[in-house]
């Protein structure tokens, strides 16, 4: 079961001028998120993330192309009552206080007073911000924005949670409560769709990632996936007792030797000369100490496709290896 | 409470925490006050001065926030991106634009009654006679500003709060002298000039429709049947208005 789908999706904003053609925003975005799954939607600034949700909630209208949220069409007003929204950089009605301002958000959800009030308590609890539910959001940090914002996308417990960059503006401790907050949604069941440029996040607690760029899909897959398939990954090999100077068998395997001392750190381009250097090495009767893969990381695959994108390879070509 | 109530709720909720709308009836119990003033200086005629200038009061501070509310009602949504959540939820556009319109009218409803009892206030303190007819100006000046502000509505849906205010006052004059141009214009030949004040009659509110200050003041009251069909004639027209609004938010980007 898929809880979202989007097959083909593209949108142009009008330029605004008459005679200069529309802005591509998106183009062609297919991908799409298993029930129960927590997936990573990757990409640089201005790449179409904020605009791919957008159309998922029905906020925008795709020019075309199609979108499925569990299983009804995007924008379906039913459907809303079992998905949960935050919006990047979050702006709220700032006149109400933290738990007026939930109240409000359950009321809209459909909830009853008796379940709103419960949920608001709850959901303060759960944010931290059990001692900041009298006050008016407009004297809010960033950071409790943030937080009220999750608050606000869950008051109804929904099945799907779509959040847009919801761990910026956060501090380290309220960034790692945002990632174990996402994971106990995984835990209990839920899906959740979110958006960052932020790898490390992206690595830590996504179960898949789609990588954006200019609009594009240009890969998807599970991070371990993403990251094998795409780079040759270099080897280092540190070894004892071995003479590299002068060897030219070593020079034209490694991409960098280092000697130090009896200590030498060789580098390969490819596992595949491994064996030829492990022979070399018992030949001259040196001791190996270790053989270390160095995996690309989903840092290398995003500056890769950065700069693909950016010299502008035909879509098909990147995305062929994507599905 | 359906979402329509819910999102009115909250609309008035936020109309009573803005302090502009406090300082605004404040302005308009200034101006009543006023009228007694200027009422000492007129030679005759004492009474009719303090209703005339109480009921203009009460009008140009309603229609001043219809038309300023109205514009920033859905524009501020938009433009601060408070919209984004809301229209997130399980609630329709065209809820949501009825919801917000109906949380100003609340609002409208009780500045008006908050400013009709100052008024009433001041002509009990100076013996003026309070006349029914004074009631039935206030009456259909709220339906004009029901009007005003589906006008001020309907144009933010999809202009600039600049243009939207510049339309929505250029329709309240046109709307005020469109039965005056006519009458004008009635007598003569026709041609394209007549054709355009017809065109204009036919589309803009008759706003004059709903304006009886004057007869009003000097204690002169209505017809029931005038009242009835005025009313309905305003409400109808705030109807239509709304439609279109609610038609042109439906297929808005965000
Ligand atoms: N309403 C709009 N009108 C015109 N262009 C727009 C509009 N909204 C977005 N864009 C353009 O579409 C592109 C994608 O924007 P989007 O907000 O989806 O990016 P993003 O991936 O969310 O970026 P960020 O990481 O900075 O939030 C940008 O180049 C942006 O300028
Ligand atoms: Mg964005």
């Amino acid at each position: 079961m898929d809880d979202i789908v989007t097959e083909d999706l593209s949108k142009s904003y009008p330029s605004g001028w008459p005679g200069r053609p529309p802005f591509v925003a998106l183009d062609g975005l297919s991908l799409t998120v298993r029930r129960g799954e927590i997936f990573g939607f990757l990409g640089p600034n201005g790449a179409g993330k904020t605009t791919t949700l957008k159309i998922l909630l029905g906020l925008v209208r795709a020019t075309s192309g199609r979108a499925l949220l569990l299983g009804e069409p995007a924008g379906d007003v039913a459907t809303r009552r079992r998905i949960g929204f935050l919006p990047e950089s979050p702006y709220f009605y700032d006149y109400l206080t933290a738990e007026e301002f939930l109240g409000f958000y359950g009321q809209l959800a459909g909830l009853s007073r008796a379940v709103t009030t419960q949920r608001v308590d709850e959901l303060l609890q759960l944010v931290g911000l059990g001692e900041a539910r009298t006050r008016q959001l407009r004297k809010f940090s960033k950071g409790m924005l943030q937080r009220i914002g999750l608050a606000q996308a869950l008051i109804h417990d929904p099945e799907l949670v779509i959040l847009d960059e919801p761990m910026t503006g956060l501090d380290p401790v309220g960034r790692k409560q945002v990632r174990d907050l996402i994971l106990s949604l995984r835990d209990r069941g839920k899906t959740v769709f979110f958006s960052t440029h932020i790898l490390h996040d992206v690595e830590m607690i996504c179960d898949r990632v789609g990588i954006v760029m200019k609009g594009r899909l240009v890969a998807n897959g599970r991070v371990d996936e993403l990251v094998r398939q795409d780079h040759i990954q270099s080897v280092e090999i540190v070894c004892q007792h071995i003479k590299t100077e002068g060897n030219t068998l070593i020079h034209s395997l490694a991409t960098r030797v280092l000697q130090q001392g009896q200590q030498c750190l060789i580098v390969l381009p490819s596992p595949d000369a491994v064996d030829t250097l492990v022979g070399e090495i018992r030949r001259q009767g040196g001791r190996l100490l270790s053989v270390t893969p160095h995996k690309a990381s989903l840092e290398d695959l995003f500056f890769h496709e950065a700069a693909q994108a950016a010299s502008r390879v035909p879509a098909h070509v990147i995305s062929g290896r994507a599905s | 409470m359906g979402a329509i109530g819910v999102i009115a709720v909250n609309a008035f909720r936020e109309s009573l925490r803005d302090k502009i709308l406090y300082n605004l009836v404040l302005f308009a119990g200034l101006l009543i006050g006023l009228s007694v003033l200027l009422a000492d200086l007129s030679i005759t005629e004492h009474h009719k001065v303090i209703a005339d200038m109480g009921l203009a009061a009460i009008n140009l501070i309603g229609v001043i926030i219809a038309m300023f509310v109205g514009i920033s009602l859905v524009n501020k949504e938009i433009e601060r991106r408070t919209i984004y959540t809301i229209m997130a939820r399980p609630i329709s556009r065209s809820f949501f634009i009825l919801g917000k319109y109906f949380g100003l009218a609340l609002t409208l409803l009780v500045n008006m009654s908050v400013m009709l009892a100052v008024f009433l206030l001041t002509l009990w303190l100076y013996h003026v006679p309070i006349e029914p007819s004074l009631f039935q100006a206030v009456q259909l000046m709220f339906v004009e500003i029901l009007v005003v502000t589906a006008i001020a509505l309907f144009f933010s849906t999809f202009t600039s709060s600049t243009l939207s205010a510049i339309f929505t006052l250029g329709l309240y004059v046109i709307g005020h002298l469109t039965a005056d141009l006519r009458a004008m214009v009635a007598n003569s030949e026709g041609g394209i000039g007549k054709a355009v004040v017809d065109l204009l009659y036919y589309l803009c509110p008759n706003l004059e429709m709903l304006n009886i200050k004057g007869q009003a003041a000097v204690g002169v009251a209505a017809a029931p049947e005038y009242m009835i069909l005025a009313s309905l004639y305003g409400v109808l027209y705030a109807g239509v208005l709304l439609t279109g609004a609610c038609l042109v938010f439906q297929r808005r980007d965000f």
